[in-house]
């Protein structure tokens, strides 16, 4: 009917029913489409491991023989499957949850506490640069806006932090307040870079922020070789350690690796989550995400809120760079951060830009790896196969349809709808 | 074809969009489906041709029951259907969209261009469809890319052809080259199924006419046993006041004054050519002219959003030249945008966000940058019922609800603050009878308050019918101005760049 409406099919206001009340039905389908985010999530969650699963059958040399003289002994190819598959995954929780044996010798014995808590302590160790950077890609994410520059912006926030560290003499809160302040202020210049650049020149910030990666792997090779960076006495391309007063303390004593910088993960999950919700700068942004012209009519600077909105990601993800650096690592090396970048942008794909599903997706990754790292010294799986896990559940996640197809899953009215009839007019 | 519907029920959850429809459209025979946004045509014409599945009912062409499970195969049984958006590619030549996908072929698989030409040709000449089958799409007017979307369907051998909403985005001379062709078109034994909510439309146009509401068939009937009241009544379900009534407008003083305003897109070509223009307090100056004229870059260069290259805006004598849009909202502009959904609202946001979108920090909305939803929640009641928006809660997100209820959202927004200038571009475009009939109300009853009013639309009658002086553009520059008693044949010489005798002179207009 009208170029105006996308889906009045759906007309949820026939004009019998006015104001007030809400039909049960658009609060049912309502639901259906949240409860369906979730369940989509867990099912590409649950792919991942059956994937999994295959391939440690079809590239374990034992289960292969076993499937080998299949014709022979059919269900002992199928028990050596299962005991090999039960073998990865049970290393795999307890090289990143706990271990039962070591929770009953604990129990019994009233020590080895440390034993059994190390492994959710190194999870939530790795967990805690994915939520700090994954909430600041998703808070770019709601705006519209691809930040890309991870990799770059946790370099240049984990470098000021560096610097604050051992080139500044305070004591001990001051001090470390003030490396996470930097580590801050180093990741929003970083994201300031390609914000004023796209506001400025209309310069795509993705190929910004993508060269922008470079540039900062390529400026911390380079201080790492100068003075005052590079650790005296060395010739390979390590930093300076930073003192003690400058690092993020320990949460449950020095035997756990996890620390404070878990406490300021959480602390700015939550602040973001209330950021986007309530504050009328979050509003900003998540207009311009979805309708840059209708906030631009509305009075909305586009220019400024993408300038802010590349600054405060970089912050965020600068802080990740700060938390590895100030919490575990202690001094900066060549190609510092790894691929906590590009995971964190997985991680917000992963949490639907939702600082509380960040914070899910992130402890999911980091229970990955490290039960991963267990599970290859302890049976010999490469490490790479939950590289593999995490690969295909994103990319289960990004094919909703996909899943849906899968476990002929009735897709939820409105969503399917609104989709089918966009452009057929209303 | 002889087209059979019967019981035809297709629900959406809880939701009956669709509810026992019965419709027949006999061979030849041109029949009109009217019914208000949101009444179940389009879902009744996506189950047709085959995009939608009913639940229930079924289709019968000349007698036989068919099963359509996709487009293909209703255009295999010589259905056709021409989108209100079309389905071409811009930057390929009117033959090669007419026969993408049915191309003809030389050896090797090579495009018979020569073939697909003489083919269009020979249609063209049939049905007096006239269109030069090597123009480039893109640069052909809206009502010539609807052709194209015709030859294809004849192309295609189609016997029923469907048309939603066809005349929305034509000229008034285009609308009748239309009804020409669909004339003849139906003349040669095709029928046609002609979707729309234009009652004029329906009349001169249809040999039957079938009115839905609420996804029900409320009645079938003829131009000649009906008329505009009736066939509103029916729509609408209630009786339904066609005639704007207005008192004579009372100007005040000079709101808006515009002097020597010229703009140029982005490519430096000219828009807006030195209009010199005023709109008093208590007045409605339309802008009347084809559409692409420049009217839609002056409107928004009022506030701020199209580059001014010289001339200047003032507002109640401040010069505001310009300005940015929030600072123009702030002066007192409201801003009814041409395309509610692109400029003036966010879909998938719920209508309290809307409706705060431009007060969205201010008190009682915000303080110290933190939101107060309760007073965003308490405020959207209110005007919920102030302006009669229905919907089921104001957290409703805006892309659910009809156009008619969008556009009273983006009304109520607007109107909300202080007003001294109300800006209103195409502001019933896509709107049912009975929102259009509230839009114009609530337009003159914000005239009456003494606010100045300019009314951009390409809907003469909606110029006539709200104007208290009518400004003709053509080619970005105003021809004239006159009086809407000037009368609909003058205004639209105009509109093709006649100047008029009953004109105010330019200096008077200035003034």
């Amino acid at each position: 009917m009208s170029a105006a409406e996308p889906a009045s099919e759906l007309d949820v206001t026939p004009p019998s029913k006015s104001d007030g009340e809400a039909p049960w039905w658009l609060n049912a389908a309502n639901r259906m489409v949240e409860a369906n985010v979730a369940v989509v999530t867990l099912l590409a969650v649950f792919c991942g491991l059956v994937f999994g699963a295959i391939l440690i059958v079809v590239t374990t040399p034992v289960t292969l023989h076993a499937w080998g003289s299949f014709d022979a002994h059919p269900w002992h190819a199928v028990s050596q499957s299962v005991r090999t598959v039960g073998t990865a995954y049970g290393d795999l929780f307890t090289g990143s949850i706990f271990s039962p044996s070591s929770l009953g010798h604990a129990v019994s014995h009233g020590n080895g506490w440390t034993t059994l808590f190390t492994p959710i302590s190194e999870t939530l160790v790795s967990a805690t640069p994915l939520i700090l950077a994954g909430t600041g890609v998703a808070l770019g994410f709601s705006t519209g806006v691809f930040n890309i520059g991870g990799q770059g912006q946790l370099i240049a926030g984990a470098l000021a932090a560096t610097y604050v560290g051992f080139g500044v003499h305070l004591p001990l809160p001051l001090h470390v307040v003030l490396v996470i302040l930097a580590g801050a202020a180093g990741g929003a210049v970083a994201g300031f870079i390609p914000g004023i650049l796209k506001a400025r020149t209309g310069a795509h910030e993705v190929i910004v922020t993508i060269m922008l990666n470079y540039i900062f792997l390529d400026l911390l090779d380079y201080l790492l070789t100068t003075k005052p960076l590079q650790q005296p006495g060395q010739s390979n391309s390590i930093s300076q350690t930073i003192p003690s007063s400058a690092t993020l303390p320990h949460l449950f004593g020095s035997s756990l690796r996890v620390n404070f910088g878990l406490i300021v993960a959480l602390a700015v999950a939550a602040g973001a989550s209330w950021f986007m919700k309530r504050s009328t700068l979050g509003f900003t942004f998540r207009v311009i995400g979805s309708n840059p012209d209708a906030g631009r009519t509305a009075g909305m600077d586009a220019r400024r809120a993408t300038v802010l909105v590349l600054t405060i990601s970089g912050a965020l993800v600068g802080l990740a760079g700060m938390s590895t650096l100030a919490g575990t690592d202690f001094f900066l090396s060549t190609g510092y951060g790894g691929n906590i970048g590009f995971n964190a942008i997985t991680v917000a794909l992963l949490g639907r830009n939702k600082p509380s599903g960040v914070v899910l997706g992130a402890l999911l990754f980091a229970a990955l790896g490290t039960g991963g790292r267990y599970m290859q010294a302890a049976t010999g799986i490469p490490l790479d196969l939950t590289t593999v896990i995490q690969a295909v559940i994103v990319f289960f996640v990004a094919t909703p349809a996909l899943i849906r197809e899968i476990f002929r899953l009735r897709a939820a009215g409105a969503g399917k709808i609104l989709l089918f009839t966009k452009g057929w007019a209303g | 074809m002889k087209l059979e519907l019967e019981g035809i029920t297709k629900r959406f959850g809880d939701l009956v969009a669709n509810d026992g429809i019965d419709l027949t459209v006999e061979p030849g025979e041109i029949h009109c489906l009217l019914g208000e946004n949101g009444a179940g045509k389009s879902t009744l014409m996506n189950v047709l041709f085959g995009l939608l599945r009913p639940d229930g009912g079924e289709i019968k062409v000349d007698g036989k029951v068919v099963r359509f499970a996709d487009p293909g195969d209703a255009i295999a049984q010589g259905i056709g259907m021409v989108h209100q958006h079309f389905m071409l590619v811009p930057v390929f030549s009117v033959a090669e969209n007419v026969v993408l996908g049915f191309e003809p072929t030389r050896q090797l698989g090579f495009l018979d261009r020569k073939e697909a030409r003489s083919e269009i040709r020979r249609l063209s000449a049939e049905f007096g469809l006239e269109v030069d089958p090597d123009a480039i799409v893109e640069d052909l007017p809206v009502g010539l890319q609807q052709r194209v979307e015709i030859l294809k369907a004849l192309l295609r051998d189609v016997s029923l052809l469907i048309l939603d909403e066809p005349t929305a985005v034509l000229t008034p001379q285009e609308t009748e080259g239309l009804f020409t062709i669909m004339r003849s078109l139906a003349a040669s034994g095709r029928s046609i199924l002609f979707i729309t909510h234009k009652l004029k439309e329906v009349l001169a146009l249809a040999e039957r006419i079938t009115v839905v509401r609420q996804g029900r068939v409320i009645g079938t009937t003829t131009p000649s046993e009906s008329n505009e009241q009736d066939l509103a009544t029916m729509m609408v379900g209630r009786n339904v006041d066609l005639v704007v009534r207005k008192q004579k407008a009372k100007p005040g003083e000079t709101v808006l004054e515009l002097s020597g305003l010229t703009l140029a897109d982005d490519r430096g070509v000219t828009t807006v050519d030195h209009v010199d223009l005023t709109v008093r307090a208590g007045e409605i100056v339309a802008l009347a002219g084809v559409q692409g004229n420049g009217q839609t870059e002056l409107s928004e260069s009022l506030l701020g959003l199209q580059h001014v290259s010289s001339g200047t805006v003032e507002l109640d004598g401040k010069n505001i030249t310009g300005t940015t849009p929030r600072a123009a909202l702030r002066a007192g502009i409201a801003y009814i945008p041409e395309d509610r959904q692109l400029e003036g609202l966010v879909l998938g946001m719920s209508i309290s966000d809307n409706l705060v979108l431009d007060l969205h920090d201010q008190a009682p909305y915000a303080r110290r940058g933190a939101r107060n939803l309760t007073e965003v929640h308490d405020s959207a009641q209110r005007k919920l019922s102030e302006f009669d928006i229905r919907a089921s809660s104001v957290d409703t997100p805006v892309g659910t609800l009809s156009g008619g209820n969008q556009q009273k959202v983006v009304a109520a927004r607007e109107l909300s603050r202080p007003v001294r200038l109300l800006v209103a571009s195409q502001p019933t475009r896509g709107l049912d009878v009975g929102s259009i009939e509230y839009v114009h109300r609530r337009i003159i009853a914000e005239r009456d308050r003494g606010v100045a009013v300019l009314l951009v639309s390409s809907e003469l009658d909606e110029i006539l019918a709200l104007a208290d002086r009518v400004a003709v553009m053509c080619r970005g520059a105003i021809v004239g101005i006159v009086p809407p008693s000037a009368g609909r044949e003058e205004i639209g010489l105009m509109m093709g760049g006649a100047a008029s005798a009953a004109a105010e002179q330019p200096a008077k207009a200035a003034k």
